[in-house]
Protein backbone atom coordinates (compact mmCIF):
# COMPACT_ATOMS: atom_id res chain seq x y z
CA UNK A 1 0.00 0.00 0.00
CA UNK A 2 2.59 2.29 0.99
CA UNK A 3 4.55 1.53 -2.30
CA UNK A 4 1.64 2.57 -4.42
CA UNK A 5 1.93 6.12 -2.11
CA UNK A 6 5.02 6.44 -3.16
CA UNK A 7 4.62 5.52 -6.68
CA UNK A 8 1.90 8.03 -7.11
CA UNK A 9 3.97 10.93 -5.28
CA UNK A 10 6.80 9.91 -7.65
CA UNK A 11 4.73 10.33 -10.31
CA UNK A 12 2.82 13.05 -10.07
CA UNK A 13 5.40 15.60 -8.32
CA UNK A 14 7.58 14.35 -12.10
CA UNK A 15 4.74 15.75 -14.07
CA UNK A 16 4.85 18.70 -12.11
CA UNK A 17 8.56 19.15 -12.56
CA UNK A 18 7.78 19.37 -16.17
CA UNK A 19 4.29 21.33 -16.16
CA UNK A 20 5.05 24.13 -13.84
CA UNK A 21 5.69 27.55 -15.16
CA UNK A 22 8.06 28.74 -12.61
CA UNK A 23 11.50 26.81 -12.13
CA UNK A 24 11.59 27.01 -8.55
CA UNK A 25 7.88 25.20 -8.32
CA UNK A 26 10.13 22.71 -10.75
CA UNK A 27 12.80 22.65 -8.36
CA UNK A 28 10.30 21.85 -5.37
CA UNK A 29 8.32 19.30 -6.94
CA UNK A 30 11.98 17.57 -8.11
CA UNK A 31 12.84 17.56 -4.09
CA UNK A 32 9.06 15.58 -3.60
CA UNK A 33 9.78 13.65 -6.29
CA UNK A 34 13.19 12.56 -4.86
CA UNK A 35 12.44 12.39 -1.57
CA UNK A 36 9.07 9.42 -2.60
CA UNK A 37 12.07 7.79 -4.67
CA UNK A 38 13.77 7.31 -1.57
CA UNK A 39 11.01 5.71 -0.06
CA UNK A 40 10.84 3.29 -2.92
CA UNK A 41 14.35 2.56 -2.33
CA UNK A 42 14.06 1.52 1.21
CA UNK A 43 10.90 -0.49 0.39
CA UNK A 44 13.43 -1.86 -1.76
CA UNK A 45 15.99 -2.84 0.70
CA UNK A 46 18.68 -0.79 -0.31
CA UNK A 47 18.72 1.47 2.43
CA UNK A 48 22.04 2.57 1.75
CA UNK A 49 21.24 4.06 -1.51
CA UNK A 50 17.87 5.47 0.42
CA UNK A 51 20.45 7.62 2.70
CA UNK A 52 22.84 8.62 -0.43
CA UNK A 53 19.98 9.45 -2.86
CA UNK A 54 18.89 12.05 -0.16
CA UNK A 55 21.89 13.16 0.94
CA UNK A 56 23.24 13.51 -2.82
CA UNK A 57 19.90 14.30 -4.59
CA UNK A 58 17.65 15.54 -2.10
CA UNK A 59 20.51 17.95 -0.49
CA UNK A 60 23.64 18.74 -2.77
CA UNK A 61 22.41 18.58 -6.36
CA UNK A 62 18.80 20.80 -5.25
CA UNK A 63 21.10 23.44 -3.78
CA UNK A 64 22.93 23.36 -6.56
CA UNK A 65 19.91 23.92 -8.77
CA UNK A 66 18.36 26.34 -6.79
CA UNK A 67 21.60 28.34 -6.35
CA UNK A 68 21.89 28.45 -10.24
CA UNK A 69 17.80 29.62 -10.19
CA UNK A 70 18.56 32.75 -8.39
CA UNK A 71 21.77 33.20 -9.99
CA UNK A 72 20.09 33.78 -13.70
CA UNK A 73 17.40 36.07 -13.44
CA UNK A 74 13.76 34.63 -12.87
CA UNK A 75 12.46 36.87 -15.40
CA UNK A 76 13.71 34.31 -17.97
CA UNK A 77 13.12 31.68 -15.83
CA UNK A 78 9.31 32.30 -14.93
CA UNK A 79 8.26 32.43 -18.62
CA UNK A 80 7.91 29.57 -20.28
CA UNK A 81 7.84 29.09 -23.94
CA UNK A 82 7.11 25.86 -25.12
CA UNK A 83 8.64 24.27 -28.16
CA UNK A 84 6.95 24.77 -31.42
CA UNK A 85 6.17 21.00 -31.35
CA UNK A 86 5.01 19.94 -27.64
CA UNK A 87 2.60 17.65 -29.90
CA UNK A 88 5.63 15.77 -31.40
CA UNK A 89 7.15 15.82 -28.24
CA UNK A 90 4.40 14.25 -26.26
CA UNK A 91 3.82 11.58 -29.29
CA UNK A 92 7.29 10.75 -29.08
CA UNK A 93 7.08 10.15 -25.15
CA UNK A 94 3.86 8.22 -25.07
CA UNK A 95 6.06 5.67 -27.87
CA UNK A 96 8.82 5.81 -25.68
CA UNK A 97 6.58 4.57 -23.18
CA UNK A 98 4.63 2.08 -25.46
CA UNK A 99 8.02 0.42 -26.86
CA UNK A 100 9.34 -0.19 -23.28
CA UNK A 101 5.89 -1.11 -22.28
CA UNK A 102 6.15 -3.88 -25.44
CA UNK A 103 9.45 -5.18 -24.04
CA UNK A 104 8.28 -5.47 -21.09
CA UNK A 105 4.62 -7.28 -21.83
CA UNK A 106 7.25 -9.58 -23.99
CA UNK A 107 9.66 -9.79 -21.55
CA UNK A 108 9.52 -12.69 -18.82
CA UNK A 109 10.68 -11.37 -15.51
CA UNK A 110 10.54 -14.93 -13.04
CA UNK A 111 9.72 -14.77 -9.66
CA UNK A 112 11.66 -13.33 -6.87
CA UNK A 113 14.52 -15.16 -5.64
CA UNK A 114 13.42 -16.16 -2.03
CA UNK A 115 13.73 -14.23 1.01
CA UNK A 116 15.95 -11.41 0.59
CA UNK A 117 19.91 -11.68 1.87
CA UNK A 118 20.35 -8.07 0.94
CA UNK A 119 20.03 -7.08 4.74
CA UNK A 120 22.19 -10.03 6.37
CA UNK A 121 24.60 -7.79 8.65
CA UNK A 122 23.28 -4.72 7.23
CA UNK A 123 22.39 -3.31 4.32
CA UNK A 124 25.30 -0.93 4.35
CA UNK A 125 27.77 -3.31 5.40
CA UNK A 126 26.56 -5.47 2.29
CA UNK A 127 27.01 -2.72 -0.16
CA UNK A 128 30.45 -1.78 0.98
CA UNK A 129 31.92 -5.12 0.94
CA UNK A 130 31.22 -5.59 -2.81
CA UNK A 131 32.20 -1.91 -3.93
CA UNK A 132 35.46 -2.00 -1.63
CA UNK A 133 36.30 -5.13 -3.08
CA UNK A 134 34.60 -6.55 -6.90
CA UNK A 135 34.10 -3.11 -7.01
CA UNK A 136 36.99 -0.76 -6.12
CA UNK A 137 38.38 -0.08 -9.38
CA UNK A 138 34.84 1.52 -10.45
CA UNK A 139 35.00 3.02 -7.34
CA UNK A 140 38.32 4.72 -7.73
CA UNK A 141 37.65 5.99 -11.12
CA UNK A 142 34.28 7.26 -9.78
CA UNK A 143 36.41 9.43 -7.79
CA UNK A 144 38.33 10.28 -10.46
CA UNK A 145 34.83 11.69 -12.47
CA UNK A 146 34.17 13.80 -9.56
CA UNK A 147 37.03 15.38 -9.43
CA UNK A 148 37.60 16.24 -13.15
CA UNK A 149 33.77 17.24 -12.97
CA UNK A 150 34.39 19.81 -9.69
CA UNK A 151 37.72 21.25 -11.97
CA UNK A 152 35.80 21.51 -15.17
CA UNK A 153 33.17 22.95 -13.20
CA UNK A 154 35.35 25.57 -11.42
CA UNK A 155 36.88 26.45 -15.09
CA UNK A 156 33.40 26.87 -16.42
CA UNK A 157 31.63 28.76 -14.15
CA UNK A 158 34.75 31.06 -13.58
CA UNK A 159 34.35 34.59 -13.99
CA UNK A 160 36.80 35.24 -17.61
CA UNK A 161 39.58 37.66 -16.45
CA UNK A 162 39.87 40.36 -19.24
CA UNK B 1 5.21 -7.67 2.30
CA UNK B 2 7.73 -7.09 -0.64
CA UNK B 3 7.23 -5.11 -3.61
CA UNK B 4 6.88 -6.81 -6.82
CA UNK B 5 9.37 -5.65 -9.09
CA UNK B 6 7.17 -5.29 -12.08
CA UNK B 7 5.45 -2.59 -10.74
CA UNK B 8 8.62 -0.42 -10.05
CA UNK B 9 9.40 -1.20 -13.34
CA UNK B 10 6.37 0.33 -14.68
CA UNK B 11 6.62 3.55 -11.97
CA UNK B 12 10.52 3.68 -13.45
CA UNK B 13 9.06 3.50 -17.08
CA UNK B 14 6.58 6.57 -16.11
CA UNK B 15 9.20 8.35 -14.71
CA UNK B 16 11.77 7.83 -18.09
CA UNK B 17 8.65 9.08 -20.25
CA UNK B 18 7.97 12.01 -18.01
CA UNK B 19 11.43 13.09 -18.18
CA UNK B 20 11.77 12.81 -22.53
CA UNK B 21 8.58 14.45 -22.44
CA UNK B 22 10.53 17.32 -20.11
CA UNK B 23 13.88 17.61 -22.73
CA UNK B 24 11.59 17.64 -25.43
CA UNK B 25 8.96 19.83 -24.73
CA UNK B 26 10.58 22.71 -21.90
CA UNK B 27 13.12 25.53 -23.56
CA UNK B 28 14.63 26.41 -20.06
CA UNK B 29 18.17 24.66 -19.73
CA UNK B 30 17.61 24.39 -16.36
CA UNK B 31 14.82 22.41 -16.31
CA UNK B 32 15.71 20.26 -19.25
CA UNK B 33 18.85 19.27 -16.72
CA UNK B 34 15.90 18.18 -13.83
CA UNK B 35 14.23 16.52 -16.74
CA UNK B 36 17.47 14.44 -17.46
CA UNK B 37 17.80 13.68 -13.37
CA UNK B 38 14.02 12.36 -13.61
CA UNK B 39 15.40 10.11 -16.56
CA UNK B 40 18.49 9.09 -14.38
CA UNK B 41 16.56 8.41 -11.66
CA UNK B 42 14.13 5.86 -13.75
CA UNK B 43 17.46 3.91 -14.52
CA UNK B 44 18.77 3.84 -10.60
CA UNK B 45 15.25 2.49 -9.56
CA UNK B 46 15.24 -0.01 -11.84
CA UNK B 47 18.74 -1.04 -10.76
CA UNK B 48 17.56 -0.88 -7.49
CA UNK B 49 14.39 -2.86 -8.42
CA UNK B 50 16.28 -5.51 -10.11
CA UNK B 51 18.59 -5.89 -7.14
CA UNK B 52 16.24 -6.36 -5.13
CA UNK B 53 14.61 -9.32 -7.85
CA UNK B 54 18.01 -11.63 -8.21
CA UNK B 55 19.06 -10.56 -4.60
CA UNK B 56 22.28 -9.35 -5.81
CA UNK B 57 23.65 -6.63 -4.05
CA UNK B 58 25.40 -5.45 -7.29
CA UNK B 59 22.13 -3.24 -8.64
CA UNK B 60 22.58 -1.27 -5.51
CA UNK B 61 26.06 -0.47 -5.64
CA UNK B 62 25.93 0.41 -9.35
CA UNK B 63 22.75 2.39 -7.99
CA UNK B 64 25.35 4.33 -6.14
CA UNK B 65 27.67 5.07 -9.04
CA UNK B 66 24.92 6.82 -10.93
CA UNK B 67 24.08 8.68 -8.21
CA UNK B 68 27.73 9.94 -8.34
CA UNK B 69 27.72 10.05 -12.04
CA UNK B 70 24.39 12.70 -12.27
CA UNK B 71 26.43 14.70 -8.90
CA UNK B 72 29.03 15.44 -11.22
CA UNK B 73 27.20 15.79 -14.20
CA UNK B 74 24.50 18.34 -12.75
CA UNK B 75 27.61 20.58 -11.77
CA UNK B 76 29.36 20.41 -15.29
CA UNK B 77 25.48 20.82 -16.39
CA UNK B 78 24.75 23.91 -14.34
CA UNK B 79 28.66 25.37 -14.80
CA UNK B 80 27.43 25.25 -18.35
CA UNK B 81 24.42 27.05 -17.73
CA UNK B 82 25.81 29.63 -15.88
CA UNK B 83 28.57 30.31 -18.78
CA UNK B 84 25.32 30.52 -21.10
CA UNK B 85 23.72 32.94 -19.28
CA UNK B 86 26.77 34.74 -18.80
CA UNK B 87 27.52 34.86 -22.60
CA UNK B 88 24.16 35.10 -24.19
CA UNK B 89 21.90 36.69 -21.44
CA UNK B 90 19.36 34.00 -21.59
CA UNK B 91 19.24 30.23 -20.49
CA UNK B 92 16.53 29.43 -23.74
CA UNK B 93 17.97 26.68 -25.35
CA UNK B 94 16.51 28.07 -28.87
CA UNK B 95 18.77 31.04 -27.97
CA UNK B 96 22.01 28.98 -28.76
CA UNK B 97 21.72 27.60 -31.61
CA UNK B 98 25.13 28.34 -32.60
CA UNK B 99 28.70 27.22 -32.08
CA UNK B 100 29.88 30.46 -33.40
CA UNK B 101 28.40 33.44 -33.27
Amino acid sequence: MLFYLLAAATVGAAVNVVRSRNAIHSAIWLVVSFLSIAGLYVLLEAEFVAAVQVLVYAGGIMVLFLFVIMLVNLRDAAEMRLALRPAISAVVGVLAAGLMLYVFTRGHLGPAAGPSTLREGGNLQAVGEAMFSDYLLPFEIASLLLLVAMIGAILLARQPRN
Amino acid sequence: MPVPAAHVLVVSLLLFAIGIVGVLTRRNAIIILMSIELIMNAANLNLVAFSRQLNQINGQVFGVFTIAVAAGEVAVGLAVVLAMYRNRDSIHVDDVQLMKG
